[in-house]
């Protein structure tokens, strides 16, 4: 057993004080047909050969590509105090702040998490906190129904596809989501049809409890979040907006636009990629609707002789007390993270967050130039912050030949949502204030090879002469095809 | 001492001053947010606090030193399997390899995670007797949402749809009532047996053509095994209905009894209880769920597949229809999962069931150490963790199970789970785990021994504990009537600083 502390002596001491020979009399309550099968598993694994089946596990991702894949998850600095904090065994072997007297510290590092996020977010509540932007997003909407007594709510088609798909989950107990298409062309092509969405509140026999969009929105495009929280307000429907951390440094806050609730994910807030999780759910609200938030609330209090102290209150919505009239059945959320992201927000200060978004807006541009130069436009002509579509003919195709360049070219939309003709050629990219030009420029250089059938150097030549891009930008004379080779 | 931090600390909004901070970030060009139109740009700066990393970090480290932890001290408690945190597993999750690994690379670029992923459903599924087991959920009570919702969708595939009820015993942790409602079910709650046990009894007269599905944990909240089980999975079944178990107490159980096995349809684990993986002062966790054949069309969409050259892949949307679909983003709280990895991989088969051996020894002997001066309402052998009673303490002293609680952190331990299950009364639930050493067990049995003895001879100073941590007991009433739930400004603060 490589942790236990048991010798044979303790085992024997323990058996002799309860009177028996064999723990075997301790499960004797089993009955002997439930009794299970031997585990069929193999052998212990000593620390050094264990070491290194996970460095050979490990090895095997590919983590050194120039990458522009972005989609919910972003690459960003993360000071090297982050990490060495969190790696304090005081902070991430303790439980769940139950324990007041012993957990201050657990509970003012979350009590200044809520307060952080309220500053980001313009808003008043911060519940902290849920599984990450998806689980958020879903409870957000969950809370519209409860606070409206409503059973409808209607999701941005340009909300992450993932976050939609999780918010119809939670609603497999009998409410209903509907989507709100995005607009097809013109300059407010791929972002929420505000037509649409008045069409759909319209219908009085089934009034909405919540209108849900994404700012940035999933194809990283700027949507009109005031017009649509007007919209929604006038039908008596809450106003959910789903943002990124970091560009609240520079965009309009969820509070400044009318939100009653924000949903996001806290990944971008000095949490690693990890292929998937842990991260973190950030989840706000108004004054109003305090009550219906789910999830852990920390306040300030005193203690008995008067000091200040923090404790974990307002628990009669949560599913110990409440069971099934709580607000929601979560129990373990992400507080860990929650303290990363609180100890990156403080490391970098409200300048050092303002210079990460604004220098992924200036990369990102830098980016989209670097595309445009070799005849690769965007999908969609209105504004972004640090992520767009571009147009690629046969993007998935592309995609996979990039990676044997070294490139990892963003999403292939028809990855995440197949069924979307409008998405079948593009291709979402992103960049971060850790994108270098280098990897802009080999980016660019390599899309440039594949489109005009060029083989990558050190291959066969003609291995990438299938593409129709160099056909189709032949037979165009006006496509711009003057960049450097 | 409890903890080694006597003294609060500012806020960090407290710490700051205008002009801290900085060199962490190059400065960007000064016109790039030109392009943003003024409508979408923030017009207030967000008030965030500047301070420079020195002091960043004491904060945080001072503040540490206010927590108990399982790296300073012994948590007996009850429901929450508080083990050792193995080190290995905070580095193998840090490999660049693993931490740095985009959750939408391409299949052909994530093969060691994948192949990790696939060889940990197998191991999950062995442990639990399961056909197949996904890995999605991100935490326990997403586990029990997803299960409840793999049945609800399979009682529809079968055009059964008036089963609108989960049925769930009185000493249920409370996600199982809240996780029914969540999925648009009435909870029917059960009344335990005399013994502590299920009432099998009331269950087939409450079972029905309206049962959807039955939530029990086994061994149960008392920590004692449902000897009853397999009656109780029969009716459940002739009864059209479904049987989920409650994956909590696990660690009592490894290599002696398989949830599958045994005939339940779907079960949930929490690995930062069984497999170890931090707590975080809450989180995160990890919420596998293991299926049985009726559900396993149901699983959460999408599964890491193995291909018949031995790559690895995931499903791709619309791949499975009958799935649930998803219920967060991605495909799980994978870091989480490479430390659950390490940790049934350290273990092997024969480590786990040595894991349950000594935890259930453990918990026994620590029960009958106890019973030398508290009520054990339950006395059978129990699983890895025991219910002991206050009540005849506080009948004689008026000393509540709560003071007993907060006088041991004068003496150094965490206090155990109190008041639940809530059938048991002036109840405390405790669960010593198989990574404490007799020593400790002998100590913290004679701590609760002392406490007891105090109850008699000076009840005031059980009351008034804890004396000697960083705050004395708050007042939560306050808290919730006049909520102060974030800092409202960096300056006029209205509660002073401490410092």
């Amino acid at each position: 057993m490589p942790y236990g502390p048991h010798t044979a002596d303790d085992r024997e001491r323990m058996l002799a004080a309860l009177g028996i020979d064999s723990v075997d009399e301790l499960f004797a309550d089993i009955p002997a047909p439930l009794r299970a099968s031997r585990l069929d598993l193999p052998e212990p694994e000593p620390e050094l050969e264990l070491a290194a089946r996970l460095e050979g596990l490990a090895a095997r991702n590919r983590t050194d590509l120039a990458s522009f894949l972005g989609a919910g998850v972003y690459r960003h600095w993360t000071p090297a105090a982050v990490d060495q904090l969190l790696l304090r065994g005081e902070w991430y072997t303790a439980y769940t702040p139950y324990q007041p007297e012993i957990s201050q510290g657990t509970l003012q590092s979350i009590y200044e998490y809520e307060s952080l996020i309220a500053e980001l977010m313009d808003l008043d509540v911060v519940s902290a906190s849920h599984y990450d932007g998806a689980a958020a997003t879903a409870e957000a909407a969950l809370m519209t129904c409860r606070a409206t007594r409503r059973q409808r709510v209607l999701v941005s088609r340009a909300v992450h596809p993932h976050y939609s798909q999780t918010t119809q989950a939670y609603f497999g107990g009998g409410l209903e989501v509907e989507e709100i298409p995005v607009v097809a062309d013109g300059p407010e092509a791929g972002t929420t049809d505000l037509a649409a969405l008045e069409r759909l509140l319209a219908d009085s026999d089934r009034p909405v409890a919540g209108v849900v969009a994404g700012q940035p929105n999933f194809y990283g495009l700027l949507e009109p979040m005031a017009e649509i929280g007007r919209v929604a307000h006038a039908a008596g429907a809450l106003f959910v907006a789903v943002v990124e951390p970091v560009s609240l440094a520079v965009l309009a806050p969820p509070g400044a636009y009318g939100a009653d609730i924000a949903a996001g994910e806290g990944q971008p807030l000095g949490i690693a990629p990890q292929y998937g999780g842990p991260y973190l759910g950030l989840l706000a609200s108004t004054d109003a609707l305090v009550r219906q938030i789910p999830g852990r609330l920390v306040g300030m209090t005193t203690d008995l002789d008067g000091k200040r102290a923090f404790v974990m209150t307002m628990r009669a919505r949560e599913q110990d007390i409440r069971r099934d009239k709580a607000a929601s059945n979560i129990c373990t959320n992400q507080a860990l993270l929650a303290l990363a992201a609180s100890i990156y927000v403080s490391t970098l200060g409200p300048h050092g967050l303002r210079d990460v978004a604004t220098l992924g807006a200036a990369r990102a541009a830098e980016l989209e130039a670097a595309l445009a130069a070799v005849g690769v436009g965007r999908l969609h002509p209105g504004p972004y912050l640090n992520e767009f579509a571009i147009r690629v003919p046969r993007a998935r195709n592309v995609h996979r030949r990039l990676l044997d360049r070294g490139v990892l070219a963003g999403l292939a939309l028809a990855d995440v949502e197949p069924d979307d003709a409008a998405l079948q050629d593009a291709l979402l990219v992103c960049a971060t204030e850790v994108t270098t030009t280098a990897e802009i420029e080999r980016f660019a250089a390599a899309l440039d090879d594949i489109l005009s059938g060029r083989p990558p150097i050190g291959t066969e030549a003609g291995a990438g002469t299938d593409d129709p891009r160099a056909r189709e930008r032949a037979a165009r004379s006006t496509t711009p095809t003057g960049a450097p080779r | 001492m409890s903890v080694v931090g006597e003294k609060l600390q500012p806020t960090i909004f407290e710490r700051s001053r205008p002009g801290r901070g900085g060199g962490k970030i190059p400065h960007p060009p000064k016109h790039a947010l030109d392009r943003i139109p003024a409508a979408a740009r923030r017009a207030t700066p967000p008030a965030l606090p500047e301070v420079n990393e020195p002091e960043v970090v004491r904060h945080y480290v001072n503040l540490s030193q206010l927590n108990y932890a399982i790296d300073t001290g012994f948590y007996p408690l009850g429901s929450c399997t508080m083990k050792f945190n193995p080190k290995l597993n905070e580095w193998a999750a840090r490999l660049p390899g693993f931490a740095s690994l985009h959750p939408l690379a391409p299949d052909e670029i994530a093969q060691g995670t994948l192949q990790l992923l696939w060889e940990l459903e197998g191991i999950l599924a062995e442990v639990s007797g399961m056909r197949a087991v996904t890995l999605q959920p991100a935490a326990g009570a997403q586990g029990e949402l997803c299960g409840i919702l793999m049945i609800r969708a399979y009682h529809r595939s079968r055009g059964d749809t008036e089963r609108d009820e989960v049925l769930v015993p009185d000493s249920s942790h409370g996600t199982n009532p809240a996780t029914a409602t969540m999925a648009g079910f009435r909870t029917i709650t059960i009344p335990s047996a005399a013994d502590g046990g299920v009432d099998v009894d009331a269950f087939r007269a409450a079972l029905g053509p309206r049962t959807a599905a039955v939530m029990i944990t086994n061994p149960s909240t008392l920590g004692l095994f449902e000897r009853r089980i397999g009656e109780l999975l029969d009716a459940v079944h002739a009864a059209g209905a479904l049987a989920y178990m409650d994956g909590a107490n696990l660690n009592a159980i490894l290599g002696r009894f398989k949830p599958g096995e045994a005939g339940f349809d779907v079960m949930h684990f929490n690995v930062h209880k069984t497999f170890s993986t931090p707590h975080g002062g809450g989180g995160p966790g990890a919420g596998p769920v293991g299926v049985g054949e009726r559900l396993l069309p149901f699983l959460p969409a999408p599964r890491v597949l193995r291909q018949d050259d031995g790559s690895f892949r995931l499903e791709r949307p619309g791949e499975r229809p009958t799935s649930i679909g998803r219920l967060r983003s991605f495909v799980g709280n994978t870091g989480v999962l490479v430390r659950a990895y390490a940790y049934l991989r350290a273990h092997g088969g024969s480590g786990l069931r040595q894991v349950s051996d000594d935890a259930v020894l453990a918990a026994n002997y620590l029960k009958s150490r106890v019973s030398a001066a508290y009520q054990i309402p339950y006395d059978r052998p129990c699983k890895h963790e025991f219910v002991a009673s206050a009540a005849a303490i506080k009948k004689r002293t008026g000393v509540r199970t709560l003071d007993i609680a907060k006088r041991l952190i004068d003496y150094g331990y965490h206090p155990p789970t109190i008041y639940f299950p809530l059938i048991v009364e002036e109840g405390m639930l405790i669960e010593p785990t198989e990574t404490e050493s007799v020593e400790t067990l002998d100590a913290f049995a004679d701590a609760l021994i002392a406490i007891a003895a105090e109850a008699d001879s000076d009840p005031d100073v059980v009351r008034d504990a804890p004396h000697t941590a960083p705050v004395r007991r708050l007042d939560e009433a306050m808290a919730a009537r006049q909520p102060n739930l974030r800092w409202r400004g960096m300056t006029g603060a209205e509660t002073p600083c401490p410092d």
